[in-house]
């Protein structure tokens, strides 16, 4: 278990404790609920990496990204995310839709406390 | 020989576009004996202006660059960016800068590219009017689509295109696009590809207006000629192109008529020392707007500065491209008519795809086509069409899809020369003998080895296609592997799995995998670890698809559905009331499903451990109907009841359900119990069948419904049911080991070599001396089987992970609507 890890990817102007690390399975993700927004947080133990993106895929707007398989693609291994619905995939650093198709997901800066987990938010 | 820097001849480039730094990259490949100096008008290097709409989709600045500012200086490229050449002199052989820079050459290159064209509209010169070509132009537009809510483009082309979804990338609540000709794209598609065109991009939120010349600009919109108007907040003009040759014409080089600066097929200018290449230059009444063309032009005069003879020779406009996500693809004579061609149309205007193909009048070659919706046929077409390779007897055939026979195999007759990858010039032979001669195995190493398929990508599915062909060709071995992260088939996967007993997902990544997974690895590997050691799922939940991880199904609106074992399809009038009332109280959906059970839609992730909690109770189990595994034993009601029936067949299937009931398999099973010949159960239609007769029972294996019906074959006839139970065991746990992931049995057994008779030989007459141990294996599984939903409901950790919200754990997800359907309810559409 990596703790105390900051893994800060963007400048975020507050960092909103969004649930416990045990709430998220391990190498799997969760879903928390942010004022009327949903967020999807993935506990990548593997490679001791947390992320977090929007839970709704821009696919087909399903709720479901929190639902879906992590895993790396190409030789880099870019960490990315499977919808469970149809299986588009998305990078979990840029949210960029991996099938090069003009998808794009939100993805925010996730950092580790006190076996906390912290969700960069823009305040406005 | 090496010389120095300083006594090396300059050549100075005159613009640092797409094409100039091609040019650039094509130098340094050669390892060109020359000092670059490059001039740019731009404030910043050059960038990729082909993708300039991903600006507004997230892309940054950084991102879109050809090469980061210190690749030039890696490459002792003297670059000068936001600093034009305003003046050459050509008697002195001498540029000079605004900037005030003055610098002499041995040879120029004029790569000054292009501006959008702006037609003399009254008010065009008003606010909120713009052009779309660079990324300062991107930044206006995008600063004062803040305060607007409507937008338009000038020009239906496929730049104008581009900038239309720059708007809708941009979230304008409505974008209109008006064109002057009566279609889009007037260069590249016909009326009916624009039709089918048109009507996918309004179904995405464009609104199009065509046939429509404007005769104002106002503050408020457009007025047209006939004297309609379009109220809009801002305009972009996308009219096309025009040359930048001003520079080449204040010196004296000869221009075109219309623009353009006049080049041969060396690109030389009027001056023997002046190059011209890209969308600047005029070459044979051409002006090229495509960068593949000026790419080749790149090429063309950097092989020239280096001694080869090579020429432009034109350059074909074919072009394949993804525009606001429609396919739209020309080639070739995409306009051929006359009494010499035939053209053939295929249309589908529920898919939206629309597809033309030029024919000579004797059928034997093809002119050139149009692809909207759909281009998958592009690469193999227009190959077809640029090497004149003669049609089949049934050229429809090639918009149609073929009827037997493969794509791949029309690959290996195109010539040697044929160029696949035409953005960088890579031929059939120089990625076949990569291949031979390279030991190039897949496409990373051919892009890296040839550089085929690193330009555009379009080629890519062909280059990979012309890798296995060639490798089949050779004789050497294609494996299909999992994924990129096993080199590894699922048959000698599970090999090693069993082997060396690894029970779990990391275990067997670790040892004999590579990267971090997928989601097509982990649920095969997941089947593969219940296949063999029939343990839990929800100890490895986060490898298994969305279905597993929540033993139950997805549908739509992220509800799941709910269905209970019902064995055969008998159920008690108590067990009945039981679904009833539960339904009732959950708000749920119910149907009869095809496999003689009830299904329950509509229940909230967070709803599913009650709701099995109460069903577990009345004495229900998980019915898989979630898994790749063992789904129902359908029956029909047999001798006890039916005056025609020749045995128990609901007992049979009873019996066999429960024997295989959580099973894992590559793919979803189903079974059928028939009391007589006349086979109300349908019991042929599925993966395994057994149908009643005289003496026993006959047993056939792999049917299956669903897209492509295929009926089961006859296995053993006339057996009792031990003898019979034993051979299902065999043949079940047989495919289990040996089947590619999410394949059905009719398909592996199509793909099994010696087909029935060989599968018969092992499953029957123990061929291989493996009888034995399927068998244990079976009865392994039946042994160790635990209901999932129940072993769920018992550990509260488990129960947890059905929360929607794990920080607000009582909460529904909102999202989640339903409305009315007949006496029922059904998930509102997004």
């Amino acid at each position: 278990m990596v703790n105390n890890q900051y893994m800060e990817t963007a400048i975020a102007t507050r960092w909103w404790y969004a649930c416990h690390t045990e709430d998220v399975p391990e190498n799997g993700g969760a879903c928390v609920k942010w004022g009327e927004d949903q967020i999807a947080v993935f506990n990548f133990t593997r490679r001791g990496e947390w992320y977090a993106t929007d839970n709704q895929c821009p696919h087909k707007q399903q709720m479901a990204l929190s639902r879906g398989m992590i895993g790396s693609a190409g030789p880099s291994c870019e960490p990315k995310v499977a919808c469970p619905f149809h299986k588009k995939t998305f990078s979990l650093v840029s949210g960029e839709c991996l099938e090069e198709e003009p998808y794009r997901l939100r993805t925010y800066p996730v950092r580790i406390h006190d076996g906390k987990v912290y969700i960069g938010v823009d305040e406005a | 020989m090496l010389m120095a820097a300083d006594a090396m001849p300059v050549v100075v480039v005159v613009g640092n576009g797409m094409v100039g730094y091609k040019f650039c990259e094509k130098m340094v490949g050669r390892k060109a004996p020359f000092r670059l100096v490059v001039f740019g008008e731009e404030p910043r290097p050059a960038y990729d202006r082909v993708h300039l709409s991903a600006y507004f989709d997230g892309k940054t600045e950084e991102d879109l660059r050809m090469a980061p500012a210190d690749w030039y200086d890696e490459q002792h490229i003297a670059l000068y960016t936001g600093d034009p050449i305003v003046r050459i002199d050509r008697a002195r052989k001498t540029v000079h800068s605004l900037k005030g820079q003055s610098v002499s050459y041995d040879y120029l290159v004029l790569a000054t590219g292009s501006s959008a064209f702006v037609p003399q509209i009254p008010g065009v010169e008003g606010q909120g009017v713009f052009v779309y070509r660079t990324l300062e132009d991107l930044d206006m537009i995008r600063e004062y689509a803040r305060k607007a809510r409507t937008g338009a483009v000038l020009g239906g082309g496929l730049l104008g295109l581009e900038a239309a979804k720059a708007l809708l990338d941009l979230g304008l609540e409505e974008t209109h696009v008006v064109e002057f000709a009566p279609r889009l794209m007037p260069r590249q598609i016909d009326a009916g590809g624009s039709a089918a065109l048109q009507r996918q991009l309004e179904s995405l939120g464009l609104q199009i207006h065509l046939g429509r010349q404007t005769k104002e600009i106002t503050d408020g919109g457009l007025v047209f000629a006939d004297g309609a108007t379009l109220d809009t907040d801002m305009l972009v003009i996308s009219a096309g192109i025009r040359p930048r040759d001003e520079l080449a014409r204040q010196a004296g080089l000869v221009t075109g008529p219309r623009g353009g600066i006049l080049v041969d097929d060396t690109l030389r200018t009027s001056d023997p020392f002046i190059f011209g290449i890209g969308e600047c230059v005029l070459h044979n009444d051409m002006i090229y707007g495509l960068v593949a063309p000026g790419y080749e032009m790149a090429d063309v005069v950097a092989s020239r500065l280096c001694g080869s003879p090579k020429r432009f020779l034109g350059f074909d406009m074919s072009t394949k491209l993804k525009l606001i996500g429609v396919d739209v693809a020309s080639f070739g004579d995409p306009h051929a008519e006359g009494t010499d061609v035939r053209a053939l149309t295929y249309e589908d205007t529920y898919a939206g795809v629309y597809k033309r193909i030029n024919i000579t009048r004797d059928g034997k070659h093809l002119l050139g086509g149009i692809l909207v919706g759909d281009a998958g046929a592009y690469n193999l077409l227009h190959q077809t069409t640029v090497n004149k390779i003669v049609l089949p007897p049934n050229p429809e055939d090639l918009i149609l899809g073929a009827r037997g026979g493969s794509e791949a195999a029309g690959l290996m007759d195109l010539p040697d020369d044929a160029v696949i990858c035409s953005c960088e010039g890579v031929t059939k032979q120089s990625i076949c003998s990569a291949v031979r001669e390279g030991s190039v195995r897949g496409i990373d190493a051919m892009k890296k080895c040839t550089r085929a398929g690193t330009g555009c990508g379009g080629c890519v599915p062909m280059v990979k296609d012309l890798i296995t062909e060639t490798m089949k060709a050779e004789g050497l071995y294609v494996k299909t592997v999992l994924c990129e992260h096993f080199d590894y088939s699922r048959q000698e996967l599970l090999d090693l799995v069993r082997l060396n007993e690894l029970t779990s997902y990391e275990a067997v990544l670790d040892r004999f995998g590579h990267g971090d997974g997928c989601e097509v690895c982990k649920p095969a590997v997941a089947s593969i670890l219940a296949s063999l050691w029939n343990d839990l799922i929800l100890k490895q939940d986060t490898i298994q698809d969305s279905n597993d991880r929540f033993l139950a199904n997805i549908q739509k609106g992220g509800t799941y559905s709910v269905v209970p074992r019902i064995p055969g399809g008998e159920i008690t009038p108590d067990k009945l009331i039981v679904l009833g009332e539960v339904a009732r109280k959950y708000g749920l959906y119910t149907k009869i499903t095809g496999g003689q059970r009830i299904d329950l839609f509509g229940a909230h992730v967070g709803d599913l451990p009650a709701i099995w909690r109460e069903l577990i109770a009345a004495g229900f189990e998980s019915g898989h109907a979630y898994g790749k595994a063992l789904r129902t034993v359908k029956s029909c009601v047999g001798s006890t009841w039916c005056r025609f029936g020749l045995h128990d067949s609901v007992s049979f299937a009873i019996e066999i359900e429960n024997r295989y009931k959580g099973l894992r398999a590559p793919h979803k099973l189903k079974g059928g119990v028939s009391g007589c010949i006349r086979e109300c159960a349908e019991a042929r239609g599925k993966d395994f069948g057994i149908i009643a007769t005289e003496k026993g029972w006959n047993l056939y294996v792999c049917g299956n419904g669903g897209s492509k019906p295929a009926h089961a074959q006859l296995l053993a006839s006339d057996v009792d049911k031990e003898t019979c139970i034993r051979y299902l065991d065999r043949f079940l746990m047989f495919y289990i080991r040996t089947a590619d992931p999410l394949t059905r049995t009719s398909v592996w057994l199509s793909k099994m070599e010696g087909g029935m008779s060989y599968l018969r030989s092992v499953v029957v007459n123990d061929s291989l001396g493996i009888g034995g141990e399927l068998e244990a294996a079976m009865d392994q599984h039946v042994a160790t089987y635990r209901c999932e939903w129940k072993a769920a409901i018992e550990d509260p950790a488990m129960e947890r992970r059905f929360a929607h919200f794990v920080n607000a754990p009582g909460e529904r997800d909102p999202t989640v609507a339903m409305q009315p359907l007949r006496d029922q309810v059904r998930a509102k559409e997004w």
